[in-house]
């Protein structure tokens, strides 16, 4: 412990972080960071993706242990062994995942786990009451009574805060409540946190929407790669301050060199593409060659959009390649046959069959490729998956391992194996590098570099910012189920993104 | 390669066979006439067939996600259909018809099986309902064939048409022809061909199959009508083996070969089949039934011990899966 630590320990009232670091083996995740959190108070913690944040609110609610710094409450300090030691002392997390039981009721689900008796049976009528009482309580009308999988996302939002604040609440931290949800919805979810403030909580709150941040923090702290870099009262910054204040990292040789495009011939043209309710009528074109960037927030409807124009969710529009216009593709395997593949960002739910091994993985959507007079030809598709392990520098302790088996890292390149299998001419690639480590990443994006100069066409979509600077030749922001504008060359920075995913572009102006 | 993972993944495999060894080397000792060709081919692999051959077919439903609850339903309609045709026929008595009524059943059972895989499909609904329901349709479509009572086909036919069950090739049985003959295509179908692959990933995960291009409906439809043309195949050698059907026939024979299958390493829910598991699991039950006769256990209470060991099976193969 730090000598010094009686300071700021004892002098403040509040939830204290006194020069907390958290290590995961070498990887310094947070480092040395002092934060006060006072009740009444909306203190927003802001940051890139990998910054820290997480990191932050774990150690806080007590499902991580600092590798180093104290934490204190009302200058008494805390040393936490889980979660429940923190609840007991009035500090909730509430979970970015919802985590409801979709067939009961909102009240059943409140109390589910420490349900309400009179002897040995459930006492409805008590949890009702007590659960409409903690509803309205936080500004909401919802009725506990219903079920939980007849609600909207925000309303299941609403029923997770009240289960998470059915117990003793003086602090409480909120991370991303509103990710899943459309602005109008998040307003419900606003109306909670603002009548916690003024029920005298604390509020820790984690967002990547900085006008949310802007609406309702008092104080704005920073953190970048694991460092508080600033702590400011939220008046005094507009919202393209904060994304400023976030930005800042050094892109370095991760990134192999933007190969300059001569080719203009058009590979795909999408227009009047509409998939209700998540996507309004989106026009672009993709050139060949390109890497073309899709950004926006979680929910602004990007994998809507090409879940869409590859028939995988209902969907209207107009697609052409080359010069063959067609309408949206009736499935994804019409898709393939015109030459596009989508790689899903959901690889554990979506790509890969996790039960069984890594040669039908490899091969699932291509099998005519290793068919000889309609039967598989086992010896092809070892040879197949030989060649996906030294192209893609696959690794894995044997080649007959389950596909769960593999680390994330390896799944990823698993599953761009699988899809560039059918050797398409347009591979969409929805979170390339979503929990990946970050030497996987970077031979993912040599090769989402390698296909582009081989001319092939490419589309990204990604929520890291800085993959899309360092890989796009043009970046598409979407805001809101909107296209609202497209970066190109020198326009493409962090602040230009951010405004625009955000919608704070007039305030920028 | 890494054998000591090879190993592991081959027990997981050999076990519904080392079970099969280990219950036919009990069997020896309880009974010396339990070895004999006469009981272990001739009676007890001959009366597994029709459950063999059937059980075959659930493995397809049942690796791709599926239940197939109308199979026992099914086969009594299908004997049914076919004795009604062979009766109507009767002046044409011979070969001809007999194999004219084979195709009938064969067509029964494919309808049967489109019928179900369509409800599953394009009504959405789940399965264990959708067969439930055919379940019952089917049970009550043979009753109202057999006015209540049981359908037979006539001595001249059945003279004729006998040799389908008792006959045999080379000193084999027809009847275990057939499971050997129908497990052949059966495990080209499913470990062979990209069909076959397609239903182990539907089985698996369902959104998998779907974003890397399969269709769903095709592949869970197609199931079920090899379900039910694996139905048609076991009536064809049921019916000449009594020469009628009545209410006891097919009864319970979906648990039965849903049993076969699970006892034979599929799971059951889905994402993995094994076809020669399932003709083992057949096997297994039949002949857990035999030697329990041979030793005269109660007759009243074999239905119990089966249950047991089956049980008993499961605990032990689920401990192998899990290591």
């Amino acid at each position: 412990m730090s000598p010094d630590q009686s300071n700021p320990m004892k002098e403040n009232q509040g939830l204290v972080a006194f020069q907390l670091s958290k290590a995961f083996g070498e990887n310094l995740v947070l480092q040395d960071v002092s934060l006060i959190f006072q009740r009444g108070k909306v203190h927003a913690v802001i940051g890139e993706n990998g910054a820290g944040k997480s990191t932050l609110m774990k150690i806080l609610g007590g499902y991580q242990l600092p590798s180093s710094g104290t934490l204190a409450l009302d200058g008494k300090v805390l040393h936490f062994t889980g979660p429940k030691e923190a609840e007991a002392l009035g500090i909730v997390l509430v979970h970015q995942e919802i985590l409801l039981a979709p067939h009961l009721t909102v009240a059943e689900n409140i109390f589910l786990g420490r349900e309400l008796r009179i002897g040995p049976f459930v006492d409805d009528e008590t949890m009702n009451a007590k659960a409409s009482a903690l509803l309205s309580n936080l500004g909401s009308s919802l009725d506990p009574r219903a079920r939980v999988e007849n609600l909207t996302i925000a309303n299941r939002q609403i029923a997770q805060i009240a289960r998470a604040l059915s117990g003793r609440h003086d602090f409480i931290i909120f991370d991303e409540p509103t990710a899943a949800l459309t602005p109008v919805e998040s307003e419900a979810v606003f109306t909670v946190i603002q009548n916690l403030k003024d029920q005298n909580c604390g509020i820790i709150y984690i967002s990547h929407k900085l006008d949310e941040v802007k609406r309702l923090a008092d104080t704005v702290s920073v953190l970048r790669d694991g460092k508080l870099v600033a702590q400011q009262p939220a008046n005094k910054l507009k919202a393209v301050d904060m994304a400023h204040l976030m930005v800042g990292r050094e892109l370095g040789a991760l990134y192999p060199p933007k190969v300059i495009r001569t080719n203009s011939e058009v590979a795909l043209q999408v227009e009047n593409l509409i998939v209700p309710p998540s996507l309004n009528n989106a026009n672009f074109v993709l050139h060949k060659g390109e890497i073309l960037g899709f950004a926006g927030l979680i929910g602004a409807g990007r994998t809507e959009l090409f879940e869409g124009l590859l028939g995988l969710r209902p969907a209207t529009g107009r697609v052409s390649l080359g010069d063959k216009f067609n309408s949206v593709f009736s499935s994804v395997a019409a898709a393939a046959k015109a030459g596009l593949a989508y790689v899903t960002e959901d690889r554990k739910g979506k790509g890969l069959l996790l039960n069984l091994e890594l040669t039908p993985n490899l091969t699932l959507s291509t099998l005519q490729q290793f068919t000889n007079a309609g039967f598989i030809q086992h010896r092809l598709e070892l040879a197949a998956l030989d060649v996906a392990f030294s192209r893609y520098d696959i690794r894995a302790k044997s080649h007959d391992l389950d596909a769960g088996r593999l680390s994330g890292g390896n799944q990823q390149k698993l599953l761009l194996a699988k899809t560039l299998q059918a050797d398409p001419s347009i591979i969409i690639i929805d979170e390339p590098t979503r929990g990946v480590d970050i030497g996987a990443k970077k031979q993912i994006y040599e090769l989402i570099a390698s296909l582009a100069r081989s001319g092939k066409s490419i589309i990204v979509i990604s929520s890291e910012m800085p993959e899309l600077i360092g890989l796009c030749h043009r970046i598409v922001v979407m805001h809101r189920s909107q296209l609202v504008g497209t970066l190109e060359g020198s326009d493409i920075n962090e602040r230009k993104i951010v405004t625009l995913a955000t919608g704070t572009e007039k305030q920028a102006a | 390669m890494n054998f000591a993972i090879k190993n592991q993944f081959s027990l997981k495999h050999a076990a519904p066979f080392i079970a099969l060894i280990g219950l036919i080397l009990l069997g020896s000792l309880v009974n010396p006439h339990f070895l004999s060709y006469s009981n272990l081919i001739q009676n007890v692999a001959t009366r597994s067939s029709f459950i063999a051959i059937i059980a075959i077919g659930a493995t397809f439903v049942m690796a791709g996600g599926g239940l197939d609850l109308s199979v026992g339903s099914m086969a009594a309609f299908t004997a049914g259909t076919m004795i009604l045709f062979l009766t109507a026929n009767e002046q044409d008595a011979g070969a001809g018809i007999i194999a004219l009524s084979m195709l009938l059943a064969l067509a029964v059972g494919l309808a049967c099986g489109l019928f179900n895989g369509l409800v599953i499909t394009l009504g959405r609904i789940e399965p264990f309902i959708a067969t439930l329901g055919s379940m019952v349709i089917l049970r009550s479509l043979f009753t109202y064939l057999a006015n209540g009572g049981s359908l037979s086909i006539s001595p001249a036919l059945k003279e004729i048409y006998a040799p389908v069950y008792e006959g045999s090739f080379l000193g084999i049985p027809i009847p275990l022809l057939s499971i050997l003959g129908v497990g052949a295509v059966a495990a080209v179908l499913l470990y062979k061909t990209p069909f076959g692959r397609h239903v182990i990933a539907v089985g698996s995960n369902e959104d998998v199959a779907r974003y890397s291009g399969v269709s769903l409906s095709r592949v869970k439809v197609l199931t079920y009508m090899i379900q039910g043309l694996c139905v048609g195949v076991a009536v064809i050698l049921y019916v000449p083996r009594l020469g009628s059907a009545n209410s006891a026939t097919g009864l319970y024979w979906e648990l039965q070969a849903i049993t076969a299958v699970v006892v034979g390493g599929t799971l059951l829910k889905g994402g993995q089949g094994r076809i020669w598991g399932t003709i083992a699991g057949a096997f297994f039950l039949e002949i857990i039934g035999n030697i329990l006769t041979l030793s005269n256990v109660n007759v009243y209470l074999i239905g119990a011990v089966q249950g047991v060991i089956i049980i008993i099976a499961m605990l032990i193969q689920r401990g192998i899966n899990r290591r």
